[in-house]
């Protein structure tokens, strides 16, 4: 019975520290406290929202995930509809200094709020990163015969090296 | 590789632009009609694909240590993860290295990059008590790192040392190259370039060893007669390093 009262006389408290702690919570009609979600960059498609109905996404993602992570690691299936890499694309801002973690983060911002700690980002990049399949310190370039290519019109032309840098680029 | 005559060129050389003057006549939609035959994104990687590398440690310039720079910028570790700062250059993940060999009689050094040799019957795998040591159909030898539990054991059945352990937190990795503290990592042999496009593709190491004009590296697939590797090991053959394992490596070397 006390142990009741007690919970019960913590509870505003308790409650008022969880608000204050989850700043970008915002409260909506009902006075229920919402995470604040950042906006995707795009829609999957002209139908949908997301690479599943939304509803879907928010209760079965890491399902999704999941599944495509084994896919990926053992079969070599790399299809772009389910893949963190893809979520993480639309879903975090380019160049953002906000990293997973930080309740402004797209996948921090649920997980604060829920309170379920993800381990995703302590291995994958919790950013869009451009890559390329150029290596800037090594195409066209002979330091080992005492000449850069690049310089040297004899070897390549100019047409040539823009071709062998600029094909390796990722499609979209 | 000298017999080759001019009119083959490889995909390989044309991509790599060391054979210059062919390179120019050919415009850049030749790049199109090439990636005819690659495995659909959404196929899985078959056993009728085993995917190795031929290196000749007599083309492989002393010194030169492009492939293992090329590998650090493709997978983000190294000098490429600055992030990796607190480990000592002994714990720091070293996914490819340049060994360099004398002969203590004729003074001859030779030099050669090696990495994980990819094993038909790997003992990574073997020892592995989790099953995040695996070998892929296709013949490539990876880290599950989403299961791996960072004991270690492969580290120490590899006969190539060629697994790395990460120590610290990391941050900044790249997306198609994932890794993080408390999972053992090696060569993927560019495992997200072969399923991009395995008919196109090259690993960085080989890429950048084409690009510095060395062409030590022959990256290709052994069960396809046809395809560079094949014909060069059949025509000159190339050996494994520690063969008497019988581990049957992808990775195959000459001039050693
Ligand atoms: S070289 Fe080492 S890590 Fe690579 S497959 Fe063989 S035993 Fe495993
Ligand atoms: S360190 Fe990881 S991959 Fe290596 S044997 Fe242990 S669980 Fe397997």
């Amino acid at each position: 019975m006390t142990r009741l009262y007690r919970f019960a006389r913590n509870l505003p408290a308790g409650i008022l520290m969880l608000v204050t702690l989850a700043l970008p919570l915002v409260v909506q009609g009902g006075g229920v406290p919402m995470p604040d979600v950042p906006k995707a960059k795009r829609h999957y498609s002209a139908d949908s929202e997301c690479v599943a109905p939304v509803d879907e996404m928010r209760k079965n993602h890491m399902e999704y995930i999941l599944h495509q992570r084994d896919e990926t690691m053992h079969r070599g299936i790399r299809t772009p509809q389910f893949a963190l890499e893809e979520c993480i694309n639309c879903h975090v801002p380019e160049n953002t200094e906000v990293r997973a973690g930080n309740p402004e983060h797209f996948c921090s911002s649920c997980h604060t709020y829920a309170a379920v700690k993800v381990d995703c980002f302590q291995c994958h990049a919790d950013r869009p990163v451009k890559q390329t399949n150029f290596h800037p310190l090594t195409s066209g370039r002979m330091p080992h015969h005492g000449s850069d290519i690049s310089n040297n019109q004899e070897s390549l032309s100019e047409e040539t090296l823009l071709v062998l840098t600029n094909q390796g680029g990722k499609e979209e | 590789m000298s017999e080759k005559q001019d009119n083959q060129l490889s995909r390989r050389e044309f991509l790599s632009g060391s054979t210059a003057a062919a390179g120019l006549a050919v415009a850049p939609g030749v790049f199109l009609t090439l990636t005819a035959q690659a495995k659909p994104a959404g196929q899985p990687v078959s056993s009728e694909n085993r995917w190795g590398m031929l290196i000749d440690s007599n083309k492989c310039a002393n010194g030169c240590t492009s492939c293992v720079s090329a590998c650090e910028q493709e997978n983000g570790w190294g000098s490429a993860n600055p992030t990796e700062n607190k480990s000592s250059p002994e714990q720091k993940a070293q996914w490819i290295r340049k060994v360099t060999l004398r002969d203590k009689e004729t003074g001859h050094v030779q030099s050669l990059p090696l990495m994980c040799q990819h094993c038909e019957h790997p003992p990574c795998v073997d020892v592995c008590p989790t099953g995040a040591s695996f070998k892929r159909a296709d013949g490539i030898v990876l880290v599950d790192k989403h299961i791996c539990i960072g004991c270690r054991y492969c580290m120490m059945a590899c006969p190539y040392k060629a697994r790395s352990f990460i120590h610290e937190d990391l941050q900044d990795q790249l997306p198609h190259a994932p890794r993080g503290k408390g999972t053992v990592e090696s060569c993927t042999l560019c495992v997200h370039r072969v399923d991009r496009d395995s008919d196109k593709a090259v690993p960085a190491c080989a890429e950048a060893c084409n690009s510095e004009g060395h062409r030590a590296m022959v990256f290709g697939d052994l069960k396809d007669p046809d395809s560079e590797i094949s014909r060069e090991l059949k025509n000159y053959g190339g050996e494994q390093i520690r063969a008497d394992l019988g581990l049957n490596t992808g990775i195959r070397y000459r001039g050693i």
